[in-house]
């Protein structure tokens, strides 16, 4: 190989790279993913400062005190954990191959996801039969748009858990397949990190408030 | 653990693998049972605490329990990136810590100065404190 130095235009090798740079497949939709994971961070961090900022003006209407029900907080908080190490169980699951008790343990995720939403729904339409309407003051429209955004993000996490688990039951652990699950395991964990945030600044310090 | 599970390269690709392979792609690991069971015991342990100090109305002081709330819900937060997201300074070459960081850095600002611009406008648009409008000018 000749020096980069005395190289004339004329005789200057050109060099291709050709097996030196073989990326496998799906090498960069990790980091890709990670990188629209972060971006959502940043969505719910300026959802956290709009309820930071507006999560005391109640304008005589309710306050958390009056709205906010812990055991059933605690309860949904069990379901997402739950969730996370059961999601846990399925990757270690798929990386040994076993495709049935991968799926067994994806459905048992989602099912738990399903009560977590089911809790959440159900304590959206228990405030907004007292009147506690977004519309009613700062506070609640800022806790809407902050815990409606991540019961939005679990729905579509549970969405994508169903065409998965469809999909690994018809095509098996394919390679495709097993990035896909990986992908929606660093979602559903997120998702699970965005809600300890919730429950602490939201249900936690609003009943000390 | 298993720092790089071979059965996601097929044979052919691994042949033409890079000579290191954690340069591309697969630098991630999965953790191993035992890891996902101590995250998550670690997690129950956190998130129970604030619970209880809450719901069993444990310290007198506002204060200090919402700042001990905080520091479990920072702690806990700390606990899942470890244990289930598997964050490490390796894996992707290093790049998942730096975007996390840059993240993190972005969160700060923009908590830290929506809350501390916001409080003093608050402070000083009290609606006892009516201006003057002379004093406008």
């Amino acid at each position: 190989m000749s020096s980069p130095a005395n190289t004339t235009t004329a005789d200057a090798p050109e060099f291709y790279e050709i097996v030196a740079h073989d990326h496998p497949a799906h090498a960069s939709t990790q980091i890709g993913f990670w990188i629209y994971l972060m971006s959502d961070c940043l969505i719910f961090a300026s959802l956290f400062a709009i309820y930071g900022v507006l999560g005391g003006s109640f304008a005589a209407g309710p306050s958390p005190e009056h709205l906010f029900n812990l055991p059933l907080v605690a309860v949904s908080t069990t379901a997402l954990l739950l969730s996370s190490i059961t999601y846990g169980f399925a990757m270690l699951d798929m990386d040994e191959g076993k495709q049935k008790s991968t799926l067994i343990w994806l459905s048992i995720t989602g099912l738990l996801g399903a009560v977590f939403l089911g809790l959440t729904l159900y304590e959206f339409y228990h405030m907004i039969q007292e009147g506690a309407v977004p519309q009613r003051s700062a506070f609640l429209s800022a806790f809407f748009v902050l815990v409606g955004t991540h019961a939005l993000h679990v729905t579509f996490g549970i969405l994508w858990l169903i065409t998965l688990v469809a999909q690994i039951s018809m095509k098996g652990l394919i390679p495709a397949n097993k990035i896909r699950v990986q992908c929606l395991s660093m979602f559903w964990h997120f998702l699970d990190v965005i809600w300890i945030g919730v429950f602490t600044v939201v249900y936690l310090m609003g009943m000390l408030r | 653990m298993s720092a790089q599970s071979p059965d996601t390269l097929t044979a052919s690709e691994m042949a033409h693998a890079h000579p290191n392979p954690h340069a591309h792609g697969d630098g991630h690991d999965h953790g191993t049972r035992r890891t996902y069971l101590i995250g998550f015991a670690l997690s129950v342990i956190l998130t129970a605490i604030p619970f209880w100090l809450v719901m069993g109305d444990v310290i007198a002081d506002r204060t200090i329990a919402t700042l001990l709330i905080m520091a479990f819900g920072v702690a806990q937060i700390f606990v899942h990136m470890v244990y289930f997201l598997h964050m490490n300074t390796k894996s992707e070459g290093g790049w998942t810590m730096m975007a996390a960081i840059f993240t993190i850095i972005v969160i700060v600002i923009a908590l830290s100065g929506s809350l501390w611009v916001m409080f003093h406008l608050n402070t000083n648009m009290m609606p006892g404190h009516t201006m003057n409008p002379a004093d406008m000018i």
